[in-house]
Order: C-alpha cells, then structure tokens, then sequence
C-alpha cells in the first residue's frame, strides 16, 4: 500500500489528546481517499444531529493517495471534510497548492480533529512530532499573516500552513481555510467548524520519503499527462484561465447578474477574461507537481486600489461582480483580495451581499439597516459589505448566517430572494436555463455547487437542449458525479480533467502505479459510485429528505427577462420532479431519494443498511 | 586549493532557472529525488524551488562557482571540483555533514540529505545519458543546461529587444 501514508492522526483539543491508528487497506481502496476516505472517516467518527458547532462534531483533514507524488496536479491535493454549519449535511472542500504534499511527507493520510480547545491553539505536526502551540497571538490576523507568523517563530520557510481568518474565529457561516496565501478550501463553512474548535491553523513540515509500487511506470504515465497538458485540453486554463466564462456564459444568456434578477451582464467586457490579461495578470503560477499552470495572479495598477495583488478565478469574480452589479474590475479584484484576508468563501460571500442589495432594491433592507446604499453596482458598498460580514459588523452579523438564516431572520419575502440549495449559496451558471446542470445542482451532497457534477457542460456545450427537462439527463449527471467524486478523492485537479481521455482507465493506471493496488476502470468507477451515496447516507443520516434536492425560489419563479436566447426560461415544479425521479431511478434509490438495500449491497455497503432502516421509520 | 583554469570553466554547463518563466511546480525537485533516491522527496532534491511570494519564484541548483567557496570552506577535504564539468564531488567518507558547505554558499543550493547526515549538490545528473533530468522534465522549459557564456547571450539578447522595441517593431521583427 504505498502512496499511502498509512496512518491516520486523532487529536482531540479538548483534551491535547493524541493517537495515531493505521489506515486499513480495505478502507482505502473503497474510498481512495480526499473527500471520500474524509466522509466515510466523519461517518464513523460522529453522532448523528449534532451541531455544526458542537465540540462533538469532528473536522477530517484528509490527503489522496496521490498526495506527495509527482502525479502532475495530483501531488498537492487536500480535502477537509465535516457537518457543514450552512447545509446541516455533509460538508467537503478541497485545496491545492503545496500543503497537501507537505502533510503526505508528514506522514498521514487523514487528521481527525474533535473537541475544542479552551484557548486558541494552533497544530504543529513536524513529522511524527505532533504538539498543539499557542495561538493566541495569531488570533485576529489573516492567514496570509497567520503563515508568515508560524514560519517565522519556527524558522522554516518551507512549512505549509492550513489556517483560518477572522470569519472563521468568529463563525461566519461562509468562512474558509486557507493555504498556501491564495488556496482556499472554500464551500460549505468548514473554516467556521474549525474556528468553533479554537484551533486557528495547521502547520506542518514533512521529510518522509513518498515511494511508489512501480516508478518506471509511473514516470511513463506522468510524461502523458505532461503532454497532455501541454495540449488542446488545459489550454482554457493555461490561457484565459476560468475568466474565460464570462464572455461564453454572457453570449449564452446564462451569467447570473443582479442577484439571478437578469442573465446577461452589460458590462461583461470590462471584466472578462480577455480584459483581465491583457491588463491585470502579472503572473500564472501552478501548484506542487502542476504540469498546467493555471493560478492567474492579478495585480491593480491604478486607481485608489493600485497594487492589489490577488488569485481571479471565474467564481468569486462573477460573485461579488456581475450578481452584484458590479463591473469595475479594480473594485472585484480588490474583493477577492478582501475575501482572503477575511477568510471567507469567495463566492458565498458575493451571493449574500447580491440577496443583501436584492433586498435593499425591493425595499426588504432600508438604508438605516443597512447604514449605506446597498444598490446593486455600488462596489464600494459591497467591498464595505465583505468587512462588515466578516466581522460581524452592523447589519453583517446577520449576513454572516448565509442567505438561508439571514432570510429566516429578516422574514418577510425575504426568502424569496435567497439564492441557494441546502443553504450554501449558488455559483456563477444561471441554471434557469441550463436544465442539466439544474438537476446537477439540486442534487449535489454538498448544496448549490457545480464542481460535485460538472453538468453544466453539455448544456453549456449544445450537447443536449439546455432549455428542456426531459429523461436521460439522469444518467448524464450520474456518470460526471461519480467520475468527479473520484477526482476528488484521489485527489487531482478538475482543471486537469480534460487530460484523462480514458477517464476511469487513466486514472486507475495512475492509482495502480502509485500503490500498487490493482485498480480496474470499472473498480474506481464504482467507487466513484460508492462515495456519491455515501455523501448521500450522510445527509439522510441528518435528516435531508427529497424536499432538500431543491431550486432556488428565483430559479423557478423568475424566468430570464433578457432578450435573447435565453429569455423566458425558468425551472418548473414538473421539470424538477421529471428530473428528480429519472436521476434516483438512475441512481437506484427510491422516489424519496434513499438508496435501497440492493443498491448498498452492490456497492459493498451493507455496513450502511442501519441509516436507511433509520430513516424509512 | 588553486582554482580550475578559465579556459576549462568556460565550457561548464549548469542547471540555470529563468524566473519569468518558472511557475513554482517544483517538478525539478521531484524528479531530482526520484532520480538521485528512488523516492519523491524535496528536501532530497540537489533543486530547491522557492516561491517568495506569488509573482516570484524560481529554482536553484549549483552554480558552478570557480573558485568554489563550497570547496574552501569543507575542512575535511570532502569536496572537489572536476575540472571537466565544474561538478562539486562528495567524498562520502570523509563529508561528516558539519554543513560548513552550506553556510559557505551563497545560492543554498547544497543541502544535507536527512538521514545519510551527508552533503547533497547538483552532479547534473552524469550519470543518464541526455543530461540533467529536471531540465527534462520542467514542464514551463524554465530550466536550461547552459554555459554562463551562452547565459549572458541571452540576457543581452533580452535586454535589447526590450530596450529596442519600438524600433525592431517599426522594421516588421516581432519581438
């Protein structure tokens, strides 16, 4: 079992306990690793209806077999897992850069974090010295300062850092963790849970060896990856890089704006893509073992926001520009900049200052609550807005709650204009016509995402009639749910996804050459299959039922207003139902969305069969 | 120890990394600790890559000194260098890891291996038969095998295109 790390860390903070146990083989080769090996670890490790916040939920930290190798974008992958305080259900977020290889070289697979620390501690695992530091004088900094000050006080540049920002010490349910000064493990407020736990970062310094079962092989396989990559399939990413969306998605009619009031954003030019490098990126980095580069770095060279430096990508672009109305590029790089400062997911955090400016705009927030103009395309408000959620400040410390409670709070209609499945706000892909990606959303474990299906593609690729609802749309979110669960439990990047013209086929060559563990395409496939219901089982575990598959109130309410292709498009009551029923009929779950037994017993998860009895009582 | 003859050392060649093009991957280190350890390991690498913050990153490997302060400083003897190819050898028995070496270089690029507690330095990889693999395998081309001749070559060549501009441009050469 090589790749592998074999061992699995428990600290318990409330304590300073620590025991390490060895990471069975069975186990990894059911769930490889990432997201999958993280949730079947929160499984067994928690008790059903706790509290995203209650000491008893536990934080896994998990790495791929991958992790630490040379496997190009498969080297430097980690994954966080825990009960996400915005869903109630399973929450995932993964993280590239240089900290996953790190913890590999550690020597662990996985972390597990219970319990909670009296005062704020931060995790120094060097090696097999593993010890919990004060960081009480960490708390309040960014985790950009939050790195620099662990390097320092341990003299040693080269130690990668996990941490949190102010929102995650102060429990915004939108804060992240972050690595690496621009990573974030982003989605689903992990960085709350962790700040719930007093511990503000993880450190880490590893000089183990990383081997693999067969070297000659693996290099083989690397050099087509590095060709690949070089090629047709990474260019997007290696090019325009993820800003690339906003001129398809405009010219589509499918670039949410003003919240999801509109689907095409009149200032898309001035900030595309296109715009973005020919004027702000300064640099494209990669990540460890990155054969594809893609980390376009931005600077501001004029203006009240000169020498801003930050990481654009598509999503927390599109978040706090065009769905807030605003196009001033300057302004959203700054944001994003901000976003990280604070330690907030990116794209979150545009989703609720939208709904916030929605809410002014419709006469649901006045000025007095909101102690400025909340008007959609006022970027110095909705700057501002990123400060006051992160902090708690004003009128913020309810946003903090997401769109989901914020609106519980506000009342009124305000629910009405809360953007978001399972309570995790939406991302940039204006579903009302995008039906593939529609269903895709509705059932990703994780809430509003489109990185758990990927479906937007053949919408977005003319693949299918993107404006119907119709059977057969099942199956496609079916196979890229289970391909992507695979990529994140590896983990690789899904920028590189592109590059695996073999799909399962490359990769379990990959898995093979790296453990040694036979892998067929049709084995990792089926975990693939395996980890999806088992995101699935978690979130019935906690109570998700078929009612949580959901479109958000817009999504099926508001259909596009803008002329063009698109116009007059919106999700029915009947699309959604058709769309349900035919992916848990693919799915082999029943019309309730539950996994029947057979389907647990052909996946290998009889030990699963206890939350499907619970549930059908 | 006198230093090599000029007329050797300018036909050295050494692992040079371009920081325009280097995007901080760290394959060179990973391929330098397969190669040199049959395992992948970055405080093993002979490379060591470093990204002082996200404009700036780069590679470092030997730099071929001559004379090399390396050399002098190692008060054991353990440390020569070939005047064929500039490559600092290791005499393994008689380096004791002391690390005078390393304080010596003014590049870090020589490294203690963590557990044979010896002294590691680019041998730009003699041994395989088409040159240093890093260079190989750098999947940007930011690394190059060049002599410091064919180094200074390019930078003037840079440094004028971009001083000249205007005027290559007006003359239809793109720059």
């Amino acid at each position: 079992m090589l790749g592998y790390a074999g061992k699995i860390l428990h600290v318990d903070l409330t304590t300073g306990k620590m025991e390490t146990e060895p990471l069975k083989e069975e186990l990894a080769k059911k769930y490889i690793g990432g997201i999958g090996l993280g949730m079947r670890l929160y499984l067994d490790n928690s008790k059903p209806g706790v509290d995203p916040f209650n000491p008893e939920n536990p934080l896994v930290l998990a790495t791929g077999p991958l992790s630490g190798t040379m496997v190009p974008t498969g080297g430097n992958g980690h994954a966080f897992v825990s009960k996400s305080p915005q869903s109630f259900g399973v929450g995932e977020a993964k993280s590239h850069g240089h900290f996953g290889a790190e913890m590999k070289r550690a020597g662990y697979d996985a972390i597990i974090f219970k319990g909670r620390a009296e005062k704020p501690v931060y995790l120094w695992v060097d090696d097999d010295a593993v010890q919990l530091m004060d960081a009480k004088h960490l708390w309040g900094k960014s985790p950009a300062e939050t790195e620099e000050a662990i390097r320092n006080e341990l003299k040693d540049f080269y130690i990668r850092v996990a941490s949190i920002g102010v929102a995650g010490e102060k429990l915004v349910r939108i804060a992240c963790i972050m690595n690496d000064r621009t990573r974030a493990a982003g989605r689903c407020g992990l960085g709350a849970v962790m700040g719930s736990k007093n511990l503000k970062a993880i450190a880490v310094r590893g000089s183990k060896d990383i081997k693999v079962a067969n070297q000659e092989r693996l290099l083989e396989l690397v050099k087509i990856q590095h060709e690949r990559m070089k090629g047709p399939a990474a260019r997007k990413y290696r090019t325009l890089g993820t800003p690339e969306n906003v001129l398809v998605l405009n010219a589509l009619g499918a670039m949410p704006t003003n919240n999801f009031t509109k689907a095409t954003f009149e200032a898309a030019d001035k900030i595309s893509g296109e715009y973005l490098n020919e004027r702000f990126v300064a640099k494209i980095i990669g990540c460890s073992s990155c054969a594809m580069r893609c980390e376009h770095i931005a600077v501001v060279p004029e203006g009240p926001y000169k020498g801003t430096i930050t990481r654009i990508e598509y999503e927390p672009l599109w978040a706090i520009g065009p769905n807030c109305g605003v196009g001033n590029l300057d302004a959203i790089l700054k944001g994003m900049d901000l976003s990280n400062y604070y330690g907030v997911d990116g794209i979150s955090v545009g989703g609720i200052i939208g709904f916030a400016m929605d809410l002014y705009e419709h006469g649901l927030i006045t000025k007095e609550d909101a102690g400025l103009e909340l008007e959609f395309g006022n970027h110095e408000a909705m700057l501002e807005m990123i400060k006051r959620i992160s902090l708690r400040e004003g009128i913020g410390d309810t946003l903090a709650e997401g769109v989901k409670i914020a609106a519980e709070k506000i009342g009124k209609d305000a629910a009405k204009y809360a953007v978001h499945i399972k309570g995790v706000e939406m991302t940039g892909y204006d579903i009302r016509g995008l039906k593939t990606a529609a269903l895709g959303y509705a059932v990703s474990f994780r809430g509003a995402d489109h990185n758990r299906h990927g479906s937007y593609g053949p919408d977005v690729a003319g693949k299918v009639n993107r404006f119907k609802a119709e059977k057969g749309r099942g199956k496609i979110v079916k196979e890229t749910e289970d391909m992507y669960t695979v990529i994140d439990s590896l983990i690789v990047c899904k920028f590189s996804r592109g590059t695996y013209f073999e799909g399962f086929k490359d990769l379990a060559a990959l898995y093979s050459a790296v453990t040694g563990i036979e892998m067929t395409p049709e084995e990792l496939r089926m975990a693939g299959e395996r980890i999806n219901n088992l995101g699935r089982l978690i979130n019935i575990r906690e109570g998700l039922t078929r009612k949580d598959d959901h479109m958000p109130w817009k999504v099926m309410n508001v259909p596009i207003p803008d002329e063009g292709v698109a116009k007059g498009s919106f999700v029915s009551q009947a699309d959604l139902d058709l769309l349900l029923d035919d992916y848990y009929e693919v799915r082999g779950w029943t019309r309730e969305g539950v996994p029947t037994l057979e389907k647990l017993s052909e996946t290998g998860m009889n030990d699963m069969v206890h939350i499907v009895r619970e549930a059908s009582k | 120890m006198a230093a090599v003859p000029k007329a050797e050392s300018a036909k050295w060649k050494m692992v040079s990394c371009d920081p325009d093009k280097c995007t901080g991957c760290s394959v060179c280190e990973y391929i330098c600790s397969l190669t040199k350890d049959n395992a992948f390991s970055t405080q093993k690498s002979r490379i060591r890559s470093l990204r002082l913050n996200p404009l700036v990153n780069i590679s470092i490997a030997c730099r071929l000194c001559s004379p090399a302060p390396c050399v002098t400083a190692c008060p054991r003897e353990a440390l020569t260098q070939s005047e064929q190819t500039g490559v600092i050898m290791i005499d393994d028995d008689k380096c004791d890891g002391c690390s005078w070496c390393i304080e010596a270089c003014d590049y870090g690029a020589i490294t203690l291996h963590p557990e044979l507690k010896k002294v590691r330095i680019c041998d730009l990889c003699e041994k395989e038969k088409d040159g240093p693999r890093c260079v190989k395998w750098c999947p940007e081309e930011a690394l190059d095998f060049v002599t410091k001749e064919v180094l200074s070559q390019k930078a003037r060549i840079a440094v004028t295109k971009k001083l000249f501009k205007e005027a290559l441009e007006a003359a239809g050469v793109k720059v």
